[in-house]
């Protein structure tokens, strides 16, 4: 349990993806079975058992603890599961000269495993007091493991898929081989890691509904385009949703399942089961097969933006009343599999028509067809593009954020293949802003101020200020960077901690050009707005910051997409 | 019969001694000053006179400069000297080199002011000091920094264990670790000497003449380079040890990919360590813990606790559990030690 916690401790204070994912393969190398496999559920979040509440944990450390001093301590470290972790009266003497002096190990014999056997077999009443014997065992990192451990609060800055890609590390393989029999393992994963150290094959997927991984796009440069020829290539829009996989099988899962029909299976693009959260639009996928999509929420035979959708993501639990007002939709670009009939060493021409008859066959007013975008030469789709209103989207256009192009002979590659399948999303608003506020970076940026907080003019009491709408931390080259930290450190005019206040008048200060994808409204920002994916484009220092943009141009371009009148580039 | 405020009384400058005509730590200039330790907390230039142990006063003069009190007087631990009826005796308080708790004995009431303190019960926890030694007395003055019960620091081996591995694990990675430039940065290297690292180690500027002064004192700490004039190159795998400010300086932008460390008490807590931007805390610390605060004021045997900078209120708390009159001593400007290297370098 200790290396556990010592690797939990390390990975929520590094910040850079590139040495989390170090540490995790160092775990990994350097540990047994069937302790790493339970390691890699609890990172995957593969982890299944009652967890405890809170007001269990705070009720152990009141029976221990005296009461004003656990006040004074929870009041000074702020996290509860910390503070029990730190101040649980410790078994060892605190004068423990003849274990330290002699160098004898600490008495920790408890591993992962035992934990996460002992709590799926316990009862609720057993509980508190097995937790407490194991409190008891551990060190403060311990002791701090296995409470975030047990009340699922497991939250160390590791997405499933980087934990999936240092074990794939082990052996030398991609992410995309260890996704593709994801889900035909089971913790503690022990024919995983036996294929990926070469002493046994690869486990089979025996699962009737598996993930396949995602064929990607590579973004387009208008440059691009004269390279290519019209002619091979098919273009659809490329939609604002999530990018999902819909895949419906017959037989027994691995683990068991099984309803003699029909499974139908939702995976995000890293093969993260979300079954669950759209039940749905899953109930339309009355046929085997497996669809590349993009999930999307549909009111009224309209696409709604990405704003809407969001709104029904990362929500625990799934009403009727939520299904009701953000009803789930797919609209299907590719079919990856037609029963049993694997299509993905098929042209895409070929794929196409059977998905075109498959969607009519499912006959489910859930699951539409992305429609093909005409067009006979690259002027014809540059315009298009430019206006997907006009072009075929018609009223769904706000919820267009691209054109795709593929080439009609592309197999379904996964990963991101060379030269198959382009991107090319609408340009980017623009609006000149202020420098306000600078931030330092993590990590490698810790030495530069590297996180800017940007405004625009708009009347306050006093005449004209500036008020913030957004946070941008990149877009800018290396180059770019070094000046504005310069700029930074020399027209500081206050420090909040790591934020310097930089001058921002009229005729002083910074403009940046920044780039976003769009807004929404936000009761969390003074201006009642917030970006997505906002971006350094361009800095501007030819441009006195008096001539910057204005909220109003902001909520005018709001208001025209919740119209979902707006497309293209409006700067 | 004798009361502890008749040795000594508090003042918002530091405690004063009327009969001796002293005053301990005083954080504004006073014509004579006692100084438990070197820490520019406790011990400011521009005294008229300041009795100390050797240590702290030759520490000082490295701070301040030759002319930093107007006369100086050196007291052994253990030697006791008389100042009009006042005995005055310095004790070892494990703290830093040199650092000393100040025993004050009028009429045969003793009072012990600690200063800051460590009492680590395996003498190897710190090959720099000599370590804290009790003094039984009737009014004990105890610092309060890590006075909450969620600090314990535990075994400072297993801390330097977890530098060491990452280090292995990051060979082409320079390893920073942060730590205050007088006491915590050569006994952090003196640990790692003691767990076995032989490379050479390599020193921030801010640390070199403090450094330098403890190998005079007889202190082994290896080969020690300057980190200023190394190539990034030869910076890989390396550990450099540097005062905390410099941890998020435009100074570590001549090492390759810098892992930041810090050792510091303070580590134990992690909204403390994330917001240093911290990516490895070391639990290391030169004041007392919680289990060792209230062992030693139990240890002492005295009646009567005052409380100075930190988290008083626990601790205060602690000594009316158990039917020990105590008071917070409301000092300006303790604790915060080293305060004097916040500044940002600019190379």
């Amino acid at each position: 349990m200790n290396r556990f916690a010592e690797l939990l401790d390390r990975l929520a204070y590094e910040p850079s993806r590139n040495n989390k994912l170090r540490l995790m393969i160092d775990y990994f190398r350097s540990t047994g079975d069937p302790e790493r496999g339970w390691a890699l559920a609890a990172l995957t979040g593969a982890l299944s058992f009652r967890h405890a509440k809170a007001g269990l944990i705070r009720s152990l450390i009141a029976e221990r603890t005296d009461p004003v001093l656990f006040e004074l301590s929870y009041d000074y470290v702020g996290d509860l599961s910390e503070t029990v972790a730190l101040m649980w009266p410790a078994k060892k003497a605190h004068i423990s000269t003849a274990a330290s002096q002699q160098g004898v190990e600490k008495q920790d014999n408890l591993t992962l495993t035992e934990v996460v056997e002992t709590l799926a077999r316990l009862g609720k009443a057993q509980l508190p007091q097995q937790l407490a014997r194991w409190l008891d065992a551990l060190d403060e990192t311990g002791r701090w493991a296995l409470i975030k451990l047990v009340t699922g609060g497991l939250r160390v800055g590791v997405s499933a898929r980087l934990a999936k890609a240092a074990v794939a590390a082990l052996g030398d393989k991609d992410v995309h081989d260890v996704e593709v029999i994801w889900p035909a393992l089971a913790a503690p994963y022990r024919g995983l890691f036996a294929w990926l150290e070469g002493r046994a094959d690869k486990p089979v997927s025996g699962d009737p509904a598996p993930f396949r991984p995602p064929m990607l796009a590579h973004a387009l440069d208008d440059a691009d385009l004269t390279t290519l020829n019209p002619a091979d290539f098919v273009a659809e829009w490329k939609w604002d949703g999530i990018r999902v996989q819909a895949v419906a099988g017959s037989g027994t899962t691995q683990r068991g399942e099984t309803d003699g029909g029909l499974f139908a299976r939702l995976y995000s693009r890293t093969g993260e089961e979300i079954s669950k959260s759209f039940p749905d639009v899953l109930e339309g996928l009355r046929l085997p097969g497996a669809i590349d999509g993009e999930l999307l929420i549909m009111r009224d035979r309209r696409v709604q933006t990405f704003n809407v959708l969001q709104q029904r993501l990362n929500r625990k639990t799934v009403t009727a009343k939520l299904m009701a007002e953000f009803p789930a939709h797919l609209r299907a670009y590719d079919l990856l599999a037609d029963g049993d009939e694997d299509l993905r060493e098929r042209p895409f021409a070929e794929r196409r028509s059977r998905l075109e008859r498959f969607i009519t066959r499912l006959n489910n007013e859930r699951l539409d067809l992305s429609p093909l975008i005409p067009f006979r030469n690259w002027d014809e789709l540059i315009a298009a593009r430019k206006n997907p209103s006009t072009a075929g989207a018609g009223p769904d256009a706000a919820a267009v954020e691209g054109v795709m192009l593929k080439a009609r002979e592309a197999l379904y590659v996964p990963g991101r293949p060379k030269g198959l399948w382009w991107k090319w999303k609408r340009d980017p608003f623009i609006i000149d802003a202020v420098l306000m506020y600078a931030q330092r970076g993590h990590g490698k940026r810790s030495s530069y101020y590297s996180d800017y907080t940007f405004g625009v003019w708009t009347k306050g009491e006093d005449g004209d200020e500036l008020v913030p709408v957004g946070k941008a931390y990149f877009g800018f080259t290396d180059e770019e960077l070094l000046q504005i930290d310069r700029f930074v450190r020399r027209n500081t005019i206050d420090r909040f901690g790591p934020v310097r206040e930089v001058v921002h008048e009229a005729d002083r200060g910074l403009v940046l050009e920044v780039a976003f994808e769009g807004l929404q409204r936000s009761s969390r920002h003074k201006s009642g707005l917030a970006m997505r994916f906002p971006r350094i484009n361009r800095l501007r220092w030819d441009k006195p910051p008096g001539q910057a943009d204005r909220l109003d141009r902001l909520e005018t371009l709001l208001a025209s997409i919740e119209q979902g009148h707006l497309q293209g580039q409006i700067a | 019969m004798i009361r502890p405020e008749d040795v000594l009384v508090p003042s918002p400058s530091g405690v004063c001694c009327k009969r001796g005509g002293f005053h301990i730590d005083p954080t504004r200039p006073v014509e004579r000053a006692v100084i438990t330790h070197a820490h520019s907390d406790h011990a400011s230039a521009g005294h008229g006179a300041v009795l100390s142990t050797q240590e702290t006063l030759d520490l000082m003069r490295l701070r301040y400069g030759e002319n930093f009190a107007g006369t100086t007087q050196a007291l052994p631990y253990g030697e006791t000297i008389d100042l009009a009826g006042a005995k005055i005796t310095l004790h070892p308080a494990g703290h830093i080199l040199g650092s000393a708790q100040v025993a004050v004995e009028v009429d045969g009431l003793r009072v012990v002011a600690s200063g800051d303190y460590k009492n680590a019960a395996d003498p190897s926890a710190d090959p720099t000091c000599t370590p804290f030694e009790l003094v039984r007395c009737d009014l004990f003055i105890t610092e309060a920094t890590f006075a909450l019960p969620v600090f314990r620091h535990g075994e400072p081996d297993a801390e330097i264990g977890k530098l060491l591995h990452s280090l292995a694990l990051f060979p082409e990675r320079a390893h920073l670790v942060g730590a205050y430039s007088i006491g915590k940065a050569q006994r952090l290297i003196a640990l790692l000497r003691k767990a076995g690292y032989a490379a050479p180690i390599y020193l921030h500027g801010a640390m070199e003449k403090i450094t330098n002064y403890y190998i005079e004192r007889g202190i082994a700490l290896g080969e020690l380079r300057p980190a200023r004039g190394a190539t990034k190159a030869n910076l890989a795998g390396t550990i450099t040890i540097c005062p905390p400010s410099a941890l998020n300086d435009l100074w570590t932008r001549r090492f390759p990919d810098p892992v930041a460390a810090f050792a510091s008490g303070w580590m134990r807590v992690r909204a403390r360590a994330r917001q240093q931007g911290v990516a490895l805390p070391l639990v290391i610390s030169d004041h007392a813990d919680w289990d060792g605060l209230t062992a030693t004021i139990a240890a002492t045997g005295a009646g009567e606790i005052w409380v100075t900078h930190g988290q008083e209120d626990a601790l205060i708390h602690w000594c009316a559990m158990r039917g020990l009159k105590a008071r917070p001593l409301d000092i300006v400007g303790y604790g915060d030690e080293e305060g004097d290297e916040g500044g940002e370098e600019t190379s």
